[in-house]
Order: C-alpha cells, then sequence, then structure tokens
C-alpha cells in the first residue's frame, strides 16, 4: 500500500477523534436551543467555568483568593487538601446545576415571551460575566488538568497497525476515552429526550409556552432542568478539552468550531452534533493534508467556516435539521 | 332555581350533580379596563356548561381566569368545595382542569401521538432520576398512560395521523388534537375556547358529535365558549351570557332564548 494513502489513514482517524471533541461542545449548543430556543453563546464560557472549578476542587484552591489578598493583605492560596477526581467531578456538577438555577432566577425567568435575538444577546452578557467570574474566581494562570484519564499513544493500535502497514498510528488514548463518552452521551440524551416524560416536556416548552403550561408543565422547572444538562455536557467537553490542551482561556474559544459544526449539522438535531462534528474534524485535516501544502498550510483555521458557509447557501437547516414549514 | 347541593335532571334525562366549580363575584381589570365586572356562577358534575355573548363580552377573559392565566382583583374561585388560592397556570392543570385554545396551542413539531401524551403529564408520577434511568416503574408508567392515550386517539378517530407532526395537518383536524390533548388527561373540568371558531358546518357538526361523546361516555363535565348560538343551543345544558364584562343571562337554552336583555345584547335595541 502506498505511504501516501496509509498516512492519509491516520490522517482521517485523528480528523474523527477531533470531530467528536468538536461534537460535544455543538451538543450542549443543540441541547439548551432544542428545549427553549436560545442560542447559548456562552455555552464554551460555561466548558471553561466548569474545567476551572473542577481543578479548583480537586487543588484545594481558595475561590476569589486574589480578591480576598488583595483586600485583607492575607497569602491565602489553597485549603492544603487534595480531592480524587470523581468527588471533584460530583461536586462541581452539583456548582453547576446552581449555576443553572441562579442563571434561569436572574436571567431567564424575566425574558419569557421575549424574540429569539434578545435571549441571545442576554447569552452574550451571561457569556461575558461568567469569564470575568471565572477568573476572578480561580485566577486567570493556565492550569494542568488530570482527572485520571488515560494519556498519550495507544500503544494496541499502534502495534497492530505497524505489523499491518509497516507504519505505526499515532492515536491519543484520551481521543478514544472522548469518542466512548461522546458516544454513551448522545445515546442518553437523545432516549431521553425522545421517550422519557421529562424529555417530551422540555420538547412541549421549546415549542409553545402557552400550551405546555396548559398540560400542566412548570416552566421554570423545565429550564433549570435544561440549563443543568448544558451545564454537564459543558463539564463533560471542559474535562476532555481541559485535559488535551490544559484549562486556559482559550478554551471558550473552541465554541466558535461549534458553529460551523452546527450549520453542518443542523441546530435542532443532535445526531447532527455528532455528524457535523465529524464531518468538520475529518474535513480539516483531510484538507490540510491534500490541499494545505499547495497553499501554504493553515486551512485549519478558516476551513470549517468556509465549509459552513456553503451550507448556509445551499442547506440553511443544516443536514438533520427540521425543515422549516409555515403555513400561509 | 337550582338547589346548591342537589343536582337536577336534564331534558334528555341526564342526572347532573353538585357544583364542582364556583365562581363567585369575580372581577378583573386590565389598567382602566374593567373585562369582567362581577360574576358570579356555578359549573355542575357532569353539564355542559356555555358561557356566550358577543365580541369582547370578556368570554375568553373567563376562561383564563378559571384556567389560572389571569388573577382576578376581585372575587373567589371555589374548586371541589374549597377557596383556590392564586394559582399559576400549570398548577391549575395539575389540579385536573384541562383547556383549549381559541387560536391552538399545540407542539407543532411534534407528532400527534407526541401532543396527546403531554396531556397525560399530570399521570406521570415518576421523578426525574428514575426517567433518565429509565428503569421499572416510569417504563411501566409509559406503558399504562400510552393505553389511556390510544384509547381517546381512537375514539376522536385520529389514528390515522398519530404519527404525522402537527404542524402538517389542517386546521380543523389540528383542533381535533388539541381536544385529544386535553381529554388525555382524564379532567374534571374541560374548558373549550370556541371549539368551533373557524370551521365548515361539515367540521361544526363532527366537533359538537365529538363534545356530546366525550360528556356521554366519560361523564366530563365541560365548560365551553362559542360564538355560533345555534350550536351552542344545540349542545349545553345551561347557558351564561355576557356582554360589556357582565351577566345578563343564565340558565337552561330556552330561558336564555327568551331572555330580553339577551334578545337586545344580540340584536341591537332601537334607541327611541
Amino acid at each position: 500500500m502506498p505511504d501516501q494513502l496509509i498516512f492519509g489513514m491516520e490522517v482521517v482517524l485523528n480528523g474523527l477523534m477531533a470531530g467528536v471533541l468538536y461534537a460535544l461542545v455543538a451538543l450542549g449548543f443543540v441541547l439548551i436551543y432544542k428545549a427553549s430556543g436560545i442560542f447559548n453563546y456562552a455555552q464554551g464560557v460555561m466548558a471553561l467555568f466548569a474545567a476551572m472549578t473542577l481543578v479548583g476542587m480537586m487543588e484545594g484552591r481558595v475561590p476569589f483568593s486574589h480578591l480576598i489578598n488583595a483586600i485583607f493583605g492575607t497569602e491565602i492560596h489553597h485549603f492544603g487538601w487534595h480531592l480524587p477526581g470523581l468527588a471533584a467531578v460530583l461536586l462541581t456538577m452539583l456548582i453547576m446545576v446552581a449555576l443553572a438555577w441562579i442563571v434561569n432566577q436572574l436571567i431567564f425567568r424575566h425574558l419569557v415571551n421575549q424574540e429569539p435575538i434578545i435571549l441571545f444577546m442576554a447569552t452574550i452578557g451571561l457569556a461575558y460575566f461568567l469569564e470575568g467570574f471565572g477568573d476572578m474566581m480561580w485566577g486567570s494562570d493556565i492550569k494542568k488538568l488530570d482527572v485520571g484519564l488515560p494519556q498519550g499513544i495507544n500503544l494496541m493500535i499502534d502495534e497492530t497497525t505497524f505489523n499491518i502497514f509497516g507504519y505505526g498510528f499515532f492515536i491519543d488514548n484520551l481521543d478514544l476515552v472522548a469518542t466512548g463518552v461522546a458516544a454513551l452521551l448522545v445515546v442518553a440524551l437523545v432516549i431521553f429526550a425522545q421517550y422519557s416524560k421529562q424529555g417530551r416536556a422540555m420538547r412541549a416548552v421549546a415549542d409553545d409556552h402557552q400550551a405546555a403550561l396548559s398540560v400542566g408543565i412548570s416552566l421554570n422547572f423545565i429550564w433549570v432542568m435544561v440549563w443543568s444538562l448544558a451545564g454537564f455536557v459543558a463539564l463533560v467537553a471542559g474535562i476532555m478539552w481541559g485535559t488535551k490542551s490544559g484549562v486556559q482561556f482559550s478554551l471558550s474559544l473552541i465554541a466558535l468550531k461549534a458553529l460551523p459544526v452546527l450549520m453542518l449539522g443542523g441546530f435542532t438535531s443532535i445526531p447532527g452534533a455528532i455528524v457535523g462534528g465529524l464531518i468538520i474534524g475529518v474535513g480539516e485535516k483531510l484538507f490540510e493534508f491534500t490541499v494545505g501544502p499547495l497553499v501554504g498550510g493553515a486551512t485549519e483555521n478558516w476551513f470549517a467556516y468556509v465549509l459552513a458557509l456553503l451550507f448556509l447557501v445551499f442547506r440553511p437547516q443544516g443536514l438533520f435539521g427540521e425543515k422549516i414549514i409555515e403555513r400561509v | 332555581m337550582l338547589d346548591a347541593s342537589e343536582g337536577y335532571t336534564t331534558e334528555d334525562g341526564r342526572k347532573i350533580g353538585g357544583v364542582v366549580m364556583e365562581m363567585k363575584n369575580i372581577t378583573l381589570r386590565f389598567g382602566g379596563v374593567v373585562a369582567i365586572k362581577d360574576i358570579s356562577f356555578d359549573i355542575r358534575q357532569g353539564e355542559i356548561r356555555a358561557i356566550i355573548g358577543p365580541n369582547g363580552a370578556g368570554k375568553s377573559s373567563m376562561l383564563n381566569v378559571i384556567s389560572g392565566f389571569y388573577h382576578p382583583q376581585e372575587g373567589e374561585v371555589w374548586y371541589q368545595g374549597t377557596r383556590r388560592p392564586p394559582m399559576k397556570p400549570y398548577q391549575v392543570a395539575q389540579q385536573g382542569i384541562a383547556r383549549t385554545f381559541q387560536n391552538i396551542a399545540l407542539f407543532e413539531g411534534m407528532t400527534v401521538l407526541d401532543n396527546v401524551m403531554t396531556g397525560r403529564m399530570r399521570q406521570m408520577k415518576a421523578g426525574l432520576f428514575a426517567q433518565a434511568i429509565w428503569k421499572g416503574r416510569a417504563e411501566r408508567e409509559e406503558v399504562a398512560n400510552r393505553e389511556v392515550v390510544e384509547k381517546v386517539i381512537d375514539f376522536l378517530e385520529i389514528q390515522h395521523i398519530r404519527k404525522t407532526p402537527v404542524g402538517r395537518l389542517p386546521y380543523g383536524l389540528k383542533k381535533r388534537v388539541e381536544l385529544a390533548r386535553a381529554l388525555a388527561a382524564e379532567p374534571s373540568i374541560l374548558l373549550l375556547d370556541e371549539p368551533m371558531a373557524g370551521m365548515n358546518v361539515e367540521e361544526k357538526e363532527d366537533m359538537s358529535r365529538f363534545i356530546l361523546d366525550v360528556n356521554d361516555e366519560f361523564g366530563t363535565t365541560i365548560a365551553l365558549i362559542e360564538h355560533d348560538m345555534g350550536v351552542v343551543m344545540d349542545l349545553s345544558d345551561r347557558v351564561v351570557v355576557m356582554d360589556y364584562g357582565k351577566k345578563i343571562g343564565d340558565g337552561t337554552p330556552d330561558e336564555v332564548r327568551n331572555n330580553q336583555d339577551v334578545i337586545d345584547a344580540y340584536l341591537g335595541v332601537a334607541h327611541d
């Protein structure tokens, strides 16, 4: 087999893995959009906040330590204890639920029946607030996150492929874990949304507030539930990305990469988020591999956006989005 | 006049029971506009109770007071023998008062089956976590509720569109799906806001038949608002007539038909 082809296969595989991580972020967007009609600009920042909180918990950092030190002239930074990964994850999830409740109480319950664009603006505000708040709470240094997920080259795949092709593929263990987690998450979310009472209520609320009230659904409960779910997905994405490239501000920018994923997959489709993520992941890696050398490289920066643009022109509802039907 | 505790027997021989809901001196204002002025009436077990009146009489406002969408400034709502504190619409629905809307409020993106299933919300008790892990009780509950829903769907003859997204249905069928969703809740009172609005004669006849059948088959108490006088007189056991937010008549269709105030309100009075 020619070297180029084998190398190409490795590129595709790595693209799939990257795509899964994009899909994870996109999932959070789709969830909130489906359930409340809000495009949540803050999803990326929520992932960052979740990852920061997780690190803070694990290392026993004192929240707001910089602020406290600056005001009182003290020198406290750590409580002096360390939490195991799982306990810290659970605690962080509790904080994300609390955040969901606060966000609903302070912002969204006051914006019932408002235009989508107003809700969108509110999430932009939320994003900037949360970004600053997270920095103030945990500091803006680049943090290392290690909850005990396997990392580094997968030797089994390396050896097997070496025996077959005479060339070992480099696949990161973390990417494999992320793939498994994402698959599990999607199956669980789809079943929940389609076949459970709360999932049905969630879809009902997204569709028509008044009708939802008239069958006995509490809007506030559903909204807190939806934001908690989005917080959970943000936490998972935060763990994966944070482990991969450190917990830092740029984590919130991966949300931008989720936008083209959503345009491809459709804003309302959970499977769409996955397929969209995979297409973008594989697409940008393959494009870089094949066309990149001809145009001087760095195509990964713009490939996804150009693809999204093409979709906007020819298929605005995305691959799996609900076709908009309007009776006149 | 009717006795407050005893029921009565209708012309066609149906036994009507005691008072389920009583509105006492309800007044509702929007700023300076008085939508409902000091109105009292009751709804009895198993009857079809109509609220009629010209445009802007306050009929829909009255229905919204009953279903908790509006809260009156004065007056009391009594439900099943106790005074009801001010409630949110979803709490009223959980108490067993189901409703339909004048301009239809369905979940357009969901299938007919899913729409009707949402009507069962108050009967499904399994908590969030039981639902999330999808085991035991939640599953049994889903199956049991699905049976009721299928029965309602059969009853209203919408089996053929069970899996169709509601957004694709014509107007008349949407109205029927909305009725199905309300009926699936097995309500103690079913509120219908202009169930025949915008329908052609054939659709109206169908809808009338369904309303009578529902009342007959399940003994459901029904309170409805309707514009079409002919329909109302045929369907209902007792009628409240409203005009400019005031009650101008209350009684059987025959009594109301011969009430001079009602005739004036509908046909106008000569100013001489």
